[in-house]
């Protein structure tokens, strides 16, 4: 079971749902002698990596990662401009008598050193940011990235993170996206069978649940709904019924309601997580485990994943 | 001397673009002849480095200088290393103007990025 959890803005609690979701997950596991394994829990938000401030990991293992990105040799290059030409990205140049590259562009493709007639290209590492690893205290596999400051190039970075610490067979995995509906969300969500969109129930909530459903619709990725701050005094007002409309219409099942409480909002800003400060709210992030392998199920029937079925004679 | 201008449609008689890489058309103009040639901007609808491709066309066409509002990093650096030189179109609203003010030496000569820019990816 592959989720990755996203919205279409942050400050929506998807930090808070998501870390909640790998505790319930690593506590279900713990009493049933640790089967299955305790999920693994990736913090793709490179850009604002926090999930760590929650989840404590002891994070030992550590990685440098990069693109590699052409370095011109001026002695051998004739200005032909193949390189130009090939680079899609137009991170390289070919100006008048001189050949430039853009190391914020370039996604180290190599299809300019593999191009140039001259072998005037070397490549050489773009370091673009940091990987660190670790276990945390509930049994939780964690990893993060974290960019470089000043570096546009997260994709790559969130790439290799998912490379690097993949989940076992049979093992969970819990995908924290940045916020938004860019590249970065959709390389995040990559490989996922369930999207879980944490949304608001307020205007600009429902408008940002909109572009990340929209997300998870082009990925073909099946979705569903965790409605956080749900004050249930507000319900039946326009922004909650809008929000809960709009899920009913496009199909999104919303598998819970988080309440508005003040004690959430504190417990969250001491840095515990939804479990710490509501031990009963295991068996509901239970639940929404349990809700979403239900989902994935028929969706793996009608679509053969060959990872998926690997996944399955592992377990 | 040849001369980029981004105009708002491939005319001389255009509005003009205040966008360098993203502007709808290029307009190379011979200061000396009064010759014009416009372009469409291949990078319109690209996802980044269009500042840069924008540069390459301005050398490919044996520009030396060109006229804009909006250069950003990428598009200056590449402009630069090609020695093309950068101006601003100032108060000036139609090309004609423009290059009248141009040759006249009273438009602002950029020395450094005027835009943000943008990134791909
Ligand atoms: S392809 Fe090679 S020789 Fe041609 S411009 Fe690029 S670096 Fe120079
Ligand atoms: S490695 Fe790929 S993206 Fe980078 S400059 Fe070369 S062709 Fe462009």
């Amino acid at each position: 079971m592959k989720i990755t959890v996203a919205s279409g803005k942050g400050g929506t609690g998807k930090t808070t749902i998501a870390v909640a979701l790998a505790v319930s997950l690593a506590e279900a596991a713990r009493q049933n002698n640790g089967r299955p394994t305790a999920p693994l829990f990736l913090d793709c938000d490179i850009e604002a990596p926090n999930a760590h401030l929650f989840l404590k990991p002891d994070l030992k293992e550590r990685k440098q990662v990069g693109v590699l990105i052409p370095q011109i040799d001026e002695t051998r290059c004739t200005h032909c401009g193949k390189c130009a030409e090939v680079c899609q990205y137009h991170a390289v140049a070919v100006l008048g008598k001189k050949t430039l590259v853009f190391p914020q562009l370039c996604h180290g493709c190599g299809s300019c050193a593999q191009n140039c007639p001259e072998g005037a290209i070397r490549e050489v590492l773009n370091p673009l940011g940091t990987l660190e690893a670790g276990i945390t205290p509930a049994g939780i596999r964690f990893g993060h990235g974290r960019l470089n400051v000043g570096e546009p190039m997260a994709v790559p970075v969130i790439r290799q993170l998912k490379r690097w610490i993949q989940p076992k067979p049979g093992q969970a995995l819990i995908v924290d996206a940045s916020p938004g509906a860019s590249c970065s969300v959709v390389e995040a969500a990559r490989g996922s069978d369930f999207l879980l969109l944490v949304s608001e129930p307020t205007p600009f909530g429902l408008h940002d649940l909109k572009l990340a459903a929209e997300v998870a619709r082009e990925m073909a990725i099946p979705a569903g709904v965790v409605l956080n701050r749900y004050d249930s005094a507000a319900q039946n007002t326009r922004p909650v019924d809008q929000v809960e409309n709009y899920c009913r219409a496009e199909k999104l099942p919303v598998l819970a309601r988080i309440p508005f409480q003040r004690e959430i909002a504190a417990g969250i800003a001491q840095g515990k997580t939804l479990i710490e400060i509501h031990p009963e709210f295991t068996s509901l992030f239970a639940g929404i485990a349990e809700q979403i392998a239900l989902m994935i199920e028929p969706a793996r029937a009608s679509t053969p994943d060959v990872e998926g079925e690997f996944h399955r004679i592992g377990r | 001397m040849k001369v980029l201008i981004t105009t708002a449609a491939p005319d001389i008689g255009a509005s003009i673009d205040p966008r360098f890489g993203r502007a709808a058309s290029f307009l190379v103009v011979d200061t000396e002849t009064g010759e014009w040639q416009a372009l469409d901007n291949p990078a319109l609808h690209s996802s980044g480095g269009a500042g840069i491709q924008a540069a390459q066309i301005a050398s490919l066409n044996g520009c030396a200088a060109v006229i804009s509002v909006e250069f950003g990093p990428n598009a200056f650096d590449a402009l630069h290393a090609a020695d093309i030189k950068m101006y601003q179109f100032g108060s000036a609203g139609s090309v004609e103007e423009t290059l009248k003010r141009f040759k006249a030496g009273q438009l602002q000569q950029v020395g450094q990025p005027t835009s943000p820019g943008h990134h791909g990816g």
